[in-house]
C-alpha cells in the first residue's frame, strides 16, 4: 500500500525509478503489460510532438496563447493509462495527455486555442469538463460530480487537476474539504510544476509538502515524484481502487517542472536560472521511460524516428484542417447563451445585422465611387 | 517630459508614490520578480525592496483582504487582480469589507486600497482574459471606479488614486497598454477623480467614452467629420464618482448624446449615461439617446470576436443616425 508506507506525513517522495530509469524500487515497480507500458510510452511521445508543434504553430502565428506541457507528461499518460471510459475528468489547462485519453480530438483541440469555442467543448469527449482558467475553480465542480456518482451508485471516479498554485485558492481547500466530507470518489493531482507563472512554490506555500495538504481534511495525501512513470502509474493505480470501492477521495501531489513557459506569452529566463532548467532536463520523463524501456530491449531509437515523423505528419494534416474550419458566424456568439434566446438578446442581433447590411451598402458605394 | 506608453506611465506613477510615501506597498500575483504579466511593475522590486513590493501566493480573496488588514493598520496597499476575469474570488472581500469599512465604522476604518484591474477585449485571448465589467464595481457603494484613456491621464489619475482617502478599483485598458504613446511629464502631478474631460468639442453629437474606446471614437470622427456631423467627445474617466454636470451641459448643449463602451449593454455604465441624459437633460434632447456597447453575451474568443467588438464604423454608424434623427 503506497499511500501507507508513503504517506505525505512521512515526508518520503515515491519514486520507483532514478532520474536515469534505472528501477531502484524493484517491490513498487507496477503490474503492467509490456503491451500498455508501449503504448503509455507512445502516448507520451505522442503528446510531447503534438505540444512541440503547437508552440512552434502559435510562434508562426497560426494558434493564440498556448500553455506547453512539456516535461509533465508521465503524470498524464499515467491518468490516460488508468482512466476509464465512464470516469470523469475535471481538467485545469495543462494536461493534454488525459484530454486525449478522454477522446479529445486534435481536431478540437487546435480549434479551441486557435479561438474558437466549438472545440473548446470538446464534443467527443466523454464525462469531461471543458478546460478552466480561473484556477482551482473546477475542484469544487469534481467533489460535487463525485457526489452524484454515489448517489446514484455509479461506477465511476473523477480525476481532477490543479496546479501548485492553485493550493493557495480557496477553491482548492473548499473542494477538499468538500470531498472528505462527503467521502465522494475523486482524485485529486496537483501537478507541482515548481512555479505559478514566475512565483515559485515557497513563495505558495511553507508546507512540507503539498501532500501534506491531504491531511488537515482528512484523506490520504502522496507526493509522487511525476517525472517516473511507474511512480505515477502506480499511484494512480492505487488511489483508483481506494476511492472507487467508496473510501473517500485522495490527493496526490506530483513533483515534476514545467520545461516551457507558463504560456507562450510567458518569459521564464525573467524568473529562473539556466542552471535550473538544465538540472530539470536531465530528470526528463520521457527520457527515463525511454532508457528503460531500452535497457529492457523493448523500444529501440530507430523506431522512435519513424514514429514520431508519421506523428508529426498525422499532427499538421489535423492542423491544417482546423486551419481550414468554416469561420466563426454570427449565431455562435448569440446561440449558446441561453436555452430560450431572450427577446433583448434576439433585438441586439437583429440590430448588428442591420448595422451589418449598411455597412455592406456602404462599402459598395465606396467601390463604386 | 518624456515619450510614455501607458504602462510606463502607471509604473512611473507608482515609482514616485513608493518614494514619497513610505506606507504604500505594491502586491499581487506576479508583480514582484516578474514585473507583472503587463510589466507594469517591472524594476519596482528592485528599486523599492521586496518588502514593499512582493509576489503574493495564487488568491485573489487572500490580496483583497489582506488588503484590507493592511489598510486599517496604517499601510496604503496597491494590489493587482491579473485579469478582470480573475477578479472574482475577491468578491466578497471588495463588497463586503473594501467598499463598507468607512461607513460601518463610522469612519474609524479607512480604506485607502487601489485594486488595479487590466480589463477589456481586442487582444486575442484565452477566455477569462478580455472582460469589462467597470459597472459591477461602479454598482457597489463606496467605491471610486476610474479609468485612464491616455498614458499622461493614468499617471495623474493613479497618483490621485493614490492618495485617495477612499478606495479605488483602477481598470487599465490593457488593449492600449502600449499602443498609445505621448509625452508625459516626469513630475508627480495628479488629475482629479470624478472629473471627465471634453477631449474634441464639438455641437452636432455628443459621444461619451472612455478606456480604450475614446480611440476608436475618434477614429469614427473622421468618418463623422466627412458626413458633416460635429462631434463633442467626453473621456469620462471616471465612472464613480460620474462627472453628471460635464455630462448634463454638453448634452443640453448638442441635443443628442451616444455612449461608447466595452461593456456588456444591459445593467451597465451606459445605463446610467442614458438616465443623465433624461434626468438632467430631457427637454433638451433631439433624438433618443443611444448606447454602442458590447451583445449581453460572455466574450466570445478570438476567432468570433471581430462580431463582439465595438468596430469605428459601428460608432459612426449610431453617430450618423442620432444625428440625422
Amino acid at each position: 500500500m503506497i499511500f501507507k508506507e508513503f504517506s505525505a506525513t512521512k515526508k518520503r517522495l515515491f519514486r520507483v525509478m532514478d532520474d536515469q530509469g534505472k528501477i531502484i524500487s524493484p517491490s513498487h515497480l507496477p503490474e503492467i503489460s509490456n503491451e500498455l507500458l508501449i503504448k503509455a510510452f507512445q502516448d507520451m511521445l505522442f503528446a510531447r510532438t503534438a505540444d512541440q508543434m503547437i508552440v512552434s504553430y502559435q510562434r508562426q502565428g497560426r494558434i493564440f496563447t498556448y500553455p506547453p506541457n512539456l516535461g509533465q507528461e508521465a503524470i498524464h499518460s499515467a491518468v490516460a493509462q488508468v482512466i476509464k471510459h465512464d470516469d470523469w475528468l475535471v481538467p485545469a489547462f495543462r494536461e493534454m495527455g488525459a484530454w486525449l485519453a478522454k477522446g479529445v480530438t486534435l481536431k478540437d483541440l487546435f480549434l479551441y486555442f486557435m479561438g474558437n469555442e466549438t472545440g473548446g467543448s470538446f464534443s467527443s469527449a466523454h464525462n469531461m469538463f471543458p478546460v478552466s482558467v480561473p484556477i482551482a475553480s473546477q475542484l469544487p465542480h469534481a467533489a460535487v460530480i463525485g457526489y452524484a456518482i454515489k448517489l446514484k451508485k455509479l461506477d465511476q471516479v473523477v480525476y481532477a487537476f490543479t496546479g501548485d498554485g492553485g493550493t493557495s485558492e480557496g477553491d482548492f481547500h473548499e473542494a477538499l474539504n468538500f470531498a472528505a466530507v462527503w467521502k465522494v470518489p475523486v482524485v485529486f493531482i496537483i501537478q507541482n510544476n515548481q512555479f505559478a507563472i514566475s512565483v515559485p512554490l515557497r513563495m505558495q506555500t511553507v508546507s512540507d509538502s503539498l501532500a501534506i495538504k491531504a491531511q488537515a481534511y482528512g484523506m490520504p495525501g502522496l507526493q509522487v515524484d511525476g517525472n517516473d512513470f511507474f511512480a505515477m502509474f502506480a499511484a494512480i493505480k492505487e488511489a483508483e481502487e481506494h476511492t472507487r470501492t467508496g473510501n473517500g477521495p485522495v490527493l496526490i501531489e506530483a513533483v515534476t517542472y514545467r520545461q516551457g513557459a507558463h504560456t507562450t506569452s510567458d518569459d521564464p529566463t525573467k524568473y529562473r536560472t539556466r542552471e535550473e532548467e538544465e538540472a530539470w532536463q536531465k530528470k526528463d520523463p520521457v527520457n527515463r521511460l525511454r532508457n528503460y524501456l531500452i535497457d529492457k530491449k523493448l523500444w529501440e531509437e530507430s523506431r522512435e524516428e519513424e514514429l514520431i515523423s508519421q506523428f508529426r505528419k498525422e499532427i499538421d494534416r489535423i492542423f491544417v484542417e482546423a486551419e481550414n474550419h468554416p469561420s466563426y458566424p454570427l449565431e455562435d456568439v448569440f446561440q449558446y447563451q441561453y436555452a430560450e434566446m431572450p427577446d433583448d438578446l434576439k433585438r441586439q442581433k437583429i440590430e448588428h445585422e442591420r448595422f451589418l447590411e449598411w455597412s455592406r451598402s456602404r462599402t459598395k458605394k465606396e467601390v463604386a465611387r | 517630459m518624456k515619450i510614455m506608453n501607458m504602462v510606463n506611465a502607471i509604473n512611473d506613477a507608482l515609482d514616485i508614490k513608493l518614494k514619497e510615501d513610505p506606507n504604500i506597498v505594491v502586491y499581487g500575483e506576479d508583480v514582484g520578480v516578474e514585473g507583472g504579466v503587463f510589466r507594469v511593475t517591472e524594476g519596482l522590486q528592485k528599486k523599492h525592496g521586496a518588502d514593499r513590493v512582493f509576489d503574493s501566493p495564487l488568491a485573489e480573496s487572500g490580496i483583497v483582504g489582506t488588503a484590507v488588514g493592511m489598510a486599517a493598520a496604517g499601510l496604503r496597499p496597491v494590489v493587482e487582480m491579473q485579469f478582470c476575469g480573475f477578479v472574482y474570488p475577491a468578491f466578497n472581500q471588495i463588497i463586503s469589507h473594501v467598499s463598507r469599512m468607512r461607513n460601518r465604522t463610522r469612519g474609524k476604518y479607512t480604506m485607502p486600497i487601489v485594486i488595479r484591474v487590466p480589463y477589456g477585449g481586442g487582444i486575442n485571448a484565452l477566455e477569462h482574459h478580455s472582460e469589462s465589467m467597470e459597472a459591477l464595481y461602479a454598482h457597489i457603494p463606496g467605491l471610486k471606479v476610474v479609468i485612464p484613456s491616455t498614458p499622461a491621464d493614468a499617471k495623474g489619475m493613479l497618483i490621485s488614486a493614490l492618495e485617495s482617502p477612499d478606495p479605488v478599483m483602477f481598470m487599465e485598458p490593457k488593449r492600449i497598454y502600449r499602443a498609445i504613446k505621448q509625452e508625459v511629464s516626469e513630475d508627480s502631478y495628479s488629475i482629479p477623480l470624478g472629473k471627465g474631460k471634453i477631449l474634441h468639442p464639438g455641437t452636432d453629437v455628443t459621444v461619451i467614452a472612455y478606456g480604450a474606446m475614446v480611440r476608436e471614437v475618434q477614429k469614427a470622427m473622421v468618418m463623422a467629420k466627412e458626413a458633416g456631423i460635429s462631434v463633442e467627445l467626453i473621456d469620462l474617466r471616471s465612472i464613480y464618482p460620474i462627472d453628471k454636470e460635464l455630462l448634463a451641459s454638453s448634452i443640453k448643449k448638442t441635443g443628442r448624446v451616444v455612449f461608447v463602451a466595452e461593456e456588456p449593454t444591459a445593467f451597465g455604465v451606459g445605463a446610467e449615461i442614458m438616465a443623465i441624459a433624461n434626468e438632467e437633460a430631457f427637454l433638451y434632447l433631439q433624438a433618443p439617446p443611444k448606447r454602442v456597447s458590447a451583445f449581453d453575451t460572455i466574450v466570445p474568443l478570438p476567432k468570433g470576436e471581430h462580431h463582439y467588438l465595438i468596430s469605428p464604423e459601428k460608432i459612426f454608424y449610431e453617430i450618423e443616425r442620432t444625428a440625422k434623427f
